[in-house]
């Protein structure tokens, strides 16, 4: 019989036991609802060793690099320490190195991080401010020797937390990190399958580091950005990104200027219609959707009706914290 | 009786169609057809697609006589609100139609469709509050 930790307690899985039923037979709050490895409302992460492969059957696959795991259908083959999705999760107090614009409203943040701080690029994590206020953003680099985080952090105009990353945030000061969460993210195999990927506004931040991860890993296949903004400045990075489409064989750049304004040399209109306007199908392809999270819902679903599978769409909507603070979501600015 | 033939006679016609895999690949194909058919995509298309794949993938695993906890009164629960919007017969014999097609594409044997048809029919009075 295996035990199984969550939190401060330990419960022992009875024979022929899920873990699910472990749980909620010591009268554990855990969201279920099918209890047969469909519905996913269950998910759970495992902290310490890979569950059985046979308890992550359906799940993303990104998710089941990180452990991820069905209550509802694992039968544990050795002691577990487990935790629902968010819950409980590490955080280390790490150093601002870096405060750059990158355009009027938008800044790059550079955070200093741990050793021991695992992540991929595109993920998100939650910075955390002294008093407690906190906000999702997306982590736009790949792991670098000098152990830095980038992040792209748009002004709101009540914004509470990027209006104090703004004024009065400087380098040397400390702010507080999550551990790195989230599914949207690059995976070695399959180099040659072409990627499209479509963000609006700072949507764009886990795209670029999903793109640099995809190239360091050598991905053979075909790399599309459309990056969309209602206006020119919006279209931040348009140089870095113009350099490394003249550069790099496989990555195609393209700004999209939704906005009343229109500009000689950049394509007008929303960049999810210009993205399917230029690609005929997408069956086979790998799919990366990032940023308002209308486009983000609607763009998945015509992906797929172009044929893209399921399991190779990947999304990160970006919902906005209303000033009144109700949390909406995994993630916000 | 020889032992290969026993062997398979006791092998599910869940396992014999590929299992949880197989449930995976027919619903990508399936939800597409579905949400492409004018004549029944206003029942599939308005939720949020990942809970609407999550119950493809439930009607897909009962049908293919996987473990399951369906009911005669969850089906008519979940689909009474439907009912109420005009779903009738010709609107399961459509979604029975794209369930076929879907299989055939994925090169099911013909016998094992027939098998996972006939268990996705006994769902039908069900899920029309008949």
């Amino acid at each position: 019989m295996a035990n199984i930790t969550l939190g401060e307690d330990t419960l022992t899985c009875q024979a022929h036991e899920t873990v699910l039923d472990t749980l909620l037979r010591n009268n554990r709050q855990i969201p279920h609802s099918c209890r047969q490895g469909l519905c996913q409302s269950c998910l759970m992460r495992s902290l310490d060793n890979p569950p059985p492969v046979s308890s992550q059957v359906g799940i993303k696959d990104t998710l089941q690099k990180q452990n991820y795991f069905l209550p509802c259908i694992c039968h544990p083959e050795q002691d577990m320490t487990i935790a629902l999705p968010h819950q409980e999760m590490a955080s280390s107090t790490v150093r601002v190195i870096e405060k750059q614009r990158l355009a009027t409203d938008i800044i790059r943040l550079l955070l200093t991080h741990e050793d021991s701080f695992n992540f991929s690029a595109g993920q998100f994590v939650n910075l955390k401010r002294a008093d407690g206020l906190t906000r999702s953003y997306s982590i736009a680099n790949t792991p670098h020797p000098d152990k830095f985080l980038e992040f792209h952090i748009r002004r709101l105009p009540d914004g509470q937390f990027s209006n104090w990353v703004y004024d009065d945030l400087n380098p040397g000061d400390t702010v507080t990190i999550s551990e790195a969460q989230g599914s949207c993210l690059y995976l070695p195999g399959r180099a040659e399958q072409p990627l499209l990927l479509v963000g609006t506004g700072t949507g764009l931040a886990p795209l670029v580091g999903i793109i640099y991860d995809a190239l360091q890993q050598n991905h053979t296949g075909p790399i599309h950005l459309f990056h969309g903004s209602r206006d020119i400045d919006g279209l931040y990075l348009m140089n870095e990104m113009r350099e490394l489409a003249a550069t790099v064989d496989n990555f195609y750049y393209t700004p999209c200027l939704s906005g009343e304004n229109t500009a000689a040399d950049l394509i007008t209109g929303r960049a999810h219609d210009v993205a399917f306007a230029a690609t005929p199908t997408l069956k086979g392809w790998r799919v990366y959707l990032c940023g308002h999270p209308e486009m983000v819902q609607q763009t998945k679903k015509k992906a797929y009706l172009k044929g893209a599978s399921l399991s190779d769409i990947y999304a990160d909507a970006f919902h906005v914290n209303l000033p009144t603070g109700n949390v909406v979501s995994s993630h916000a600015f | 009786m020889s032992e290969t033939e026993e062997a398979t006679a006791n092998v599910t016609l869940f396992e014999k169609i590929g299992g949880e895999a197989a449930v995976s690949a027919a619903v990508d194909v399936f939800y597409r057809k579905v949400l492409e058919d004018y004549r029944i995509n206003r029942f599939f298309g308005n939720s949020d697609m990942d809970k609407q794949i999550a119950k493809q993938k439930a009607f897909f695993t009962m049908a293919f006589g996987g473990p399951n906890n369906y009911t005669g009164t969850d089906m008519r629960t979940a689909h009474a609100r439907f009912v109420t919007m005009g779903l009738n017969d010709s609107h399961f014999d459509a979604v029975m139609e794209n369930f076929d097609a879907t299989l055939k594409e994925l090169n099911v044997p013909a016998d094992l469709i027939a098998e996972a048809t006939a268990i996705a029919e006994s769902v039908r009075a069900d899920v029309l509050g008949q």
